[in-house]
Protein backbone atom coordinates (compact mmCIF):
# COMPACT_ATOMS: atom_id res chain seq x y z
CA UNK A 1 0.00 0.00 0.00
CA UNK A 2 2.70 2.15 1.04
CA UNK A 3 4.51 1.55 -2.50
CA UNK A 4 1.41 2.32 -4.27
CA UNK A 5 1.21 5.47 -2.77
CA UNK A 6 4.67 6.56 -3.48
CA UNK A 7 3.97 5.42 -7.02
CA UNK A 8 1.73 7.71 -7.30
CA UNK A 9 2.86 10.76 -5.90
CA UNK A 10 5.71 9.79 -8.17
CA UNK A 11 3.77 9.69 -10.86
CA UNK A 12 1.55 13.13 -9.77
CA UNK A 13 5.42 14.89 -8.89
CA UNK A 14 6.50 13.59 -12.45
CA UNK A 15 3.27 14.79 -13.98
CA UNK A 16 3.24 18.33 -12.16
CA UNK A 17 7.10 18.49 -13.60
CA UNK A 18 5.92 18.08 -17.03
CA UNK A 19 3.36 20.00 -17.18
CA UNK A 20 5.42 23.08 -15.77
CA UNK A 21 7.44 22.28 -17.62
CA UNK A 22 5.60 22.71 -20.62
CA UNK A 23 3.95 25.86 -19.37
CA UNK A 24 7.14 27.32 -18.29
CA UNK A 25 9.36 28.55 -21.20
CA UNK A 26 12.78 29.07 -20.66
CA UNK A 27 14.08 33.06 -21.19
CA UNK A 28 17.11 31.60 -23.71
CA UNK A 29 13.98 29.88 -25.28
CA UNK A 30 11.88 33.22 -25.69
CA UNK A 31 15.17 35.16 -26.48
CA UNK A 32 15.88 32.88 -29.42
CA UNK A 33 12.06 33.06 -30.58
CA UNK A 34 12.00 37.09 -30.19
CA UNK A 35 15.23 37.06 -31.89
CA UNK A 36 13.96 35.16 -34.78
CA UNK A 37 10.82 38.10 -34.92
CA UNK A 38 13.17 41.11 -34.24
CA UNK A 39 15.75 39.90 -36.73
CA UNK A 40 12.90 39.73 -40.38
CA UNK A 41 12.78 43.42 -39.55
CA UNK A 42 14.82 45.03 -41.21
CA UNK A 43 14.02 48.40 -39.85
CA UNK A 44 15.73 47.81 -36.99
CA UNK A 45 19.28 48.54 -36.85
CA UNK A 46 21.56 47.19 -34.49
CA UNK A 47 18.75 45.17 -32.56
CA UNK A 48 19.27 43.01 -28.92
CA UNK A 49 16.70 40.98 -27.47
CA UNK A 50 17.42 40.72 -23.79
CA UNK A 51 14.59 38.31 -21.64
CA UNK A 52 14.60 38.37 -17.93
CA UNK A 53 11.68 36.17 -16.88
CA UNK A 54 9.06 36.39 -19.64
CA UNK A 55 10.20 40.22 -19.79
CA UNK A 56 11.38 41.11 -23.05
CA UNK A 57 13.31 44.25 -23.58
CA UNK A 58 14.24 45.36 -27.47
CA UNK A 59 17.27 47.53 -28.03
CA UNK A 60 18.26 48.69 -31.73
CA UNK A 61 18.00 51.60 -33.44
CA UNK A 62 15.06 53.04 -35.72
CA UNK A 63 14.91 55.60 -38.73
CA UNK A 64 12.12 57.28 -37.39
CA UNK A 65 9.21 56.79 -34.86
CA UNK A 66 6.97 55.63 -37.37
CA UNK A 67 8.85 52.82 -37.98
CA UNK A 68 9.80 52.41 -34.36
CA UNK A 69 5.59 52.28 -33.65
CA UNK A 70 5.58 49.75 -36.34
CA UNK A 71 7.96 47.34 -35.30
CA UNK A 72 6.81 47.45 -31.45
CA UNK A 73 3.50 47.03 -32.73
CA UNK A 74 4.48 43.76 -34.90
CA UNK A 75 6.79 42.30 -32.45
CA UNK A 76 3.15 42.64 -30.11
CA UNK A 77 1.00 40.80 -32.82
CA UNK A 78 3.48 38.01 -33.40
CA UNK A 79 2.15 36.96 -29.81
CA UNK A 80 5.51 35.43 -28.72
CA UNK A 81 4.55 32.39 -26.44
CA UNK A 82 5.59 32.98 -23.18
CA UNK A 83 6.58 36.49 -23.43
CA UNK A 84 4.76 38.62 -20.58
CA UNK A 85 5.60 42.06 -21.50
CA UNK A 86 7.43 44.03 -23.96
CA UNK A 87 10.25 46.96 -23.07
CA UNK A 88 10.96 48.61 -26.44
CA UNK A 89 13.77 50.37 -25.85
CA UNK A 90 14.59 51.17 -29.80
CA UNK A 91 15.94 54.06 -30.37
CA UNK A 92 15.48 57.23 -33.20
CA UNK A 93 18.56 57.44 -35.56
CA UNK A 94 18.86 61.22 -35.54
CA UNK A 95 18.47 62.72 -38.80
CA UNK A 96 20.89 62.31 -41.75
CA UNK A 97 23.26 65.80 -42.25
CA UNK A 98 22.09 68.19 -44.37
CA UNK A 99 23.93 67.55 -48.34
CA UNK A 100 27.44 69.18 -47.96
CA UNK A 101 26.71 73.09 -49.54
CA UNK A 102 29.06 73.84 -52.13
CA UNK A 103 31.42 76.33 -50.69
CA UNK A 104 30.76 79.22 -52.87
CA UNK A 105 32.80 82.32 -51.37
CA UNK A 106 32.83 84.17 -54.82
CA UNK A 107 29.20 84.01 -55.04
CA UNK A 108 27.38 85.71 -58.47
CA UNK A 109 25.23 89.07 -57.25
CA UNK A 110 22.17 87.73 -59.23
CA UNK A 111 20.37 91.11 -57.81
CA UNK A 112 21.89 93.84 -58.84
CA UNK A 113 21.80 96.33 -55.75
CA UNK A 114 22.04 99.89 -55.47
CA UNK A 115 25.35 98.89 -54.11
CA UNK A 116 26.63 96.60 -56.66
CA UNK A 117 25.22 98.70 -59.37
CA UNK A 118 27.09 101.77 -57.57
CA UNK A 119 30.89 99.67 -57.78
CA UNK A 120 30.18 99.15 -61.32
CA UNK A 121 29.54 102.45 -61.80
CA UNK A 122 32.37 104.36 -59.92
CA UNK A 123 34.90 101.83 -61.24
CA UNK A 124 33.94 102.09 -64.93
CA UNK A 125 33.65 105.91 -64.22
CA UNK A 126 36.19 106.52 -66.39
CA UNK A 127 35.89 104.17 -69.44
CA UNK A 128 35.27 105.69 -72.58
CA UNK A 129 33.44 104.03 -75.23
CA UNK A 130 31.16 101.76 -72.80
CA UNK A 131 27.66 102.07 -72.29
CA UNK A 132 26.18 99.40 -69.55
CA UNK A 133 22.47 98.22 -69.39
CA UNK A 134 21.84 97.65 -65.54
CA UNK A 135 18.43 96.81 -66.33
CA UNK A 136 19.61 93.05 -68.28
CA UNK A 137 19.82 89.71 -66.17
CA UNK A 138 22.97 90.27 -67.24
CA UNK A 139 23.88 93.83 -66.72
CA UNK A 140 24.91 93.88 -70.96
CA UNK A 141 28.13 96.27 -72.11
CA UNK A 142 27.98 97.42 -75.05
CA UNK A 143 30.92 99.13 -77.33
CA UNK A 144 34.48 99.11 -78.47
CA UNK A 145 37.60 99.01 -76.64
CA UNK A 146 41.44 98.20 -76.51
CA UNK A 147 42.12 94.67 -75.57
CA UNK A 148 43.70 95.98 -72.22
CA UNK A 149 40.62 98.01 -71.49
CA UNK A 150 38.71 94.93 -71.58
CA UNK A 151 40.60 93.13 -69.16
CA UNK A 152 40.19 96.31 -66.86
CA UNK A 153 36.25 96.21 -67.57
CA UNK A 154 36.28 92.59 -66.70
CA UNK A 155 38.49 92.67 -63.60
CA UNK A 156 35.93 95.23 -62.42
CA UNK A 157 33.35 93.26 -62.79
CA UNK A 158 34.95 89.98 -61.27
CA UNK A 159 35.59 92.25 -58.48
CA UNK A 160 32.12 93.09 -58.35
CA UNK A 161 31.16 89.48 -58.35
CA UNK A 162 28.78 89.95 -61.51
CA UNK A 163 29.41 88.06 -64.73
CA UNK A 164 28.48 90.64 -67.56
CA UNK A 165 27.36 90.11 -70.97
CA UNK A 166 29.66 90.89 -73.15
CA UNK A 167 28.17 89.44 -76.62
CA UNK A 168 28.20 93.28 -77.85
CA UNK A 169 31.69 94.03 -76.63
CA UNK A 170 33.91 94.71 -79.52
CA UNK A 171 37.55 94.82 -78.84
CA UNK A 172 39.89 96.95 -81.54
CA UNK A 173 42.68 95.35 -83.01
CA UNK B 1 33.38 69.85 -71.03
CA UNK B 2 32.72 71.27 -67.53
CA UNK B 3 33.80 74.90 -66.77
CA UNK B 4 36.62 73.37 -64.30
CA UNK B 5 38.12 70.95 -66.86
CA UNK B 6 37.59 73.68 -69.63
CA UNK B 7 39.92 76.31 -66.49
CA UNK B 8 42.09 73.17 -65.19
CA UNK B 9 45.37 74.90 -66.58
CA UNK B 10 44.43 78.15 -64.57
CA UNK B 11 43.72 76.17 -61.32
CA UNK B 12 46.96 74.75 -61.78
CA UNK B 13 48.44 77.68 -62.38
CA UNK B 14 47.08 79.45 -59.39
CA UNK B 15 48.37 76.03 -57.21
CA UNK B 16 51.54 76.91 -58.50
CA UNK B 17 51.80 80.29 -57.92
CA UNK B 18 50.82 79.99 -53.91
CA UNK B 19 47.89 82.21 -54.36
CA UNK B 20 46.19 82.12 -50.78
CA UNK B 21 42.81 81.01 -49.80
CA UNK B 22 42.13 79.51 -53.12
CA UNK B 23 38.62 78.39 -53.52
CA UNK B 24 37.49 77.19 -56.62
CA UNK B 25 33.50 75.97 -56.89
CA UNK B 26 31.40 75.72 -59.55
CA UNK B 27 27.64 77.29 -59.12
CA UNK B 28 25.31 77.37 -62.51
CA UNK B 29 27.73 76.93 -65.05
CA UNK B 30 29.63 79.68 -63.96
CA UNK B 31 33.35 78.73 -62.17
CA UNK B 32 34.15 80.81 -58.93
CA UNK B 33 37.86 80.92 -58.80
CA UNK B 34 39.01 83.29 -55.81
CA UNK B 35 42.06 84.06 -53.43
CA UNK B 36 44.80 85.96 -52.85
CA UNK B 37 47.52 86.39 -55.24
CA UNK B 38 51.06 87.15 -54.02
CA UNK B 39 52.08 89.82 -56.07
CA UNK B 40 50.87 91.82 -59.30
CA UNK B 41 52.88 90.27 -61.64
CA UNK B 42 51.06 86.69 -60.50
CA UNK B 43 47.24 88.64 -60.80
CA UNK B 44 48.23 89.74 -64.50
CA UNK B 45 49.72 86.15 -65.37
CA UNK B 46 46.87 84.65 -63.98
CA UNK B 47 44.20 87.15 -65.86
CA UNK B 48 46.50 86.53 -69.67
CA UNK B 49 45.58 82.76 -68.72
CA UNK B 50 42.08 83.49 -68.63
CA UNK B 51 42.30 85.57 -71.83
CA UNK B 52 44.18 82.58 -73.57
CA UNK B 53 41.56 80.02 -72.30
CA UNK B 54 38.45 82.20 -73.52
CA UNK B 55 39.31 84.53 -75.95
CA UNK B 56 38.04 87.83 -75.47
CA UNK B 57 37.26 86.48 -72.03
CA UNK B 58 33.25 86.36 -73.59
CA UNK B 59 31.90 83.09 -72.91
CA UNK B 60 30.44 84.54 -69.09
CA UNK B 61 31.70 80.90 -67.60
CA UNK B 62 34.59 82.68 -65.18
CA UNK B 63 34.43 84.58 -62.12
CA UNK B 64 37.94 85.08 -61.36
CA UNK B 65 37.64 87.25 -57.91
CA UNK B 66 41.50 87.50 -57.45
CA UNK B 67 42.73 89.88 -54.81
CA UNK B 68 46.54 90.98 -54.70
CA UNK B 69 48.38 90.83 -51.07
CA UNK B 70 49.22 94.49 -50.17
CA UNK B 71 49.66 95.52 -46.38
CA UNK B 72 49.53 98.72 -45.02
CA UNK B 73 52.66 100.61 -46.49
CA UNK B 74 52.76 98.84 -50.00
CA UNK B 75 53.52 101.30 -53.00
CA UNK B 76 50.88 100.89 -55.24
CA UNK B 77 51.29 101.79 -59.45
CA UNK B 78 48.42 104.31 -60.44
CA UNK B 79 47.55 102.16 -63.54
CA UNK B 80 44.59 104.60 -65.34
CA UNK B 81 44.51 103.90 -69.31
CA UNK B 82 45.96 107.14 -69.31
CA UNK B 83 44.15 110.13 -67.06
CA UNK B 84 44.52 111.11 -63.42
CA UNK B 85 42.96 108.99 -60.92
CA UNK B 86 41.39 110.81 -58.56
CA UNK B 87 41.43 110.80 -54.65
CA UNK B 88 38.37 110.98 -52.85
CA UNK B 89 37.00 112.02 -49.37
CA UNK B 90 35.09 109.09 -48.98
CA UNK B 91 34.83 105.61 -50.67
CA UNK B 92 32.39 106.81 -53.15
CA UNK B 93 32.61 108.73 -56.82
CA UNK B 94 29.71 111.03 -55.61
CA UNK B 95 32.38 112.32 -52.49
CA UNK B 96 34.78 114.97 -52.84
CA UNK B 97 38.14 115.22 -54.58
CA UNK B 98 40.98 116.21 -52.27
CA UNK B 99 43.79 114.74 -54.22
CA UNK B 100 44.96 113.52 -57.73
CA UNK B 101 47.76 110.87 -58.88
CA UNK B 102 49.00 110.69 -62.35
CA UNK B 103 49.54 107.91 -64.73
CA UNK B 104 52.38 105.47 -63.55
CA UNK B 105 52.18 107.76 -60.43
CA UNK B 106 53.61 105.40 -57.01
CA UNK B 107 51.16 105.93 -53.93
CA UNK B 108 50.99 104.40 -50.76
CA UNK B 109 48.23 102.18 -49.25
CA UNK B 110 47.10 103.01 -45.72
CA UNK B 111 44.12 100.58 -45.75
CA UNK B 112 42.33 98.36 -48.20
CA UNK B 113 38.73 99.98 -47.00
CA UNK B 114 36.85 97.33 -48.88
CA UNK B 115 36.83 95.21 -52.34
CA UNK B 116 36.52 98.56 -54.45
CA UNK B 117 38.30 101.08 -52.68
CA UNK B 118 41.51 101.36 -50.64
CA UNK B 119 42.72 104.47 -48.76
CA UNK B 120 45.53 105.67 -49.89
CA UNK B 121 48.57 108.74 -49.84
CA UNK B 122 50.50 110.63 -52.26
CA UNK B 123 53.81 110.96 -51.76
CA UNK B 124 52.61 114.80 -51.42
CA UNK B 125 50.38 113.76 -48.74
CA UNK B 126 46.96 113.95 -50.35
CA UNK B 127 45.18 111.23 -48.28
CA UNK B 128 41.68 109.33 -49.31
CA UNK B 129 40.32 106.61 -51.14
CA UNK B 130 40.89 105.64 -55.01
CA UNK B 131 39.22 102.90 -56.68
CA UNK B 132 41.17 99.61 -56.08
CA UNK B 133 41.05 98.41 -59.65
CA UNK B 134 43.54 101.28 -60.94
CA UNK B 135 46.08 100.31 -58.19
CA UNK B 136 48.65 97.51 -58.50
CA UNK B 137 50.28 96.93 -55.55
CA UNK B 138 54.61 96.95 -56.29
Amino acid sequence: MKKQVSFLMAIVATSMLLFSCKSKITDEALTTAVNEKVAAMSDVAGATVTVKEGVVTVTGECKDQTCSDKCKAALEAAKVEGVKSIDWKCTIAPPPPPPPTVDVPASVNTVLNETVVQTLKDGLKDIKGITVDYTAAKPAIVGSVTAATRMKIMQIFSMAKVVPDVTKLVTIK
Amino acid sequence: MSVQEKYAALIAQANTLGVQQLSVAEKDGVLHISGVANSTADYDALWASYNTIDPDMASGDLLMNIDIKADAGTSLKVTTDSSNLNIRKEPNTEAEIVGKAAHDEVITLVEKTNDSWWKVITKDGEEGYAFAQYLSPM
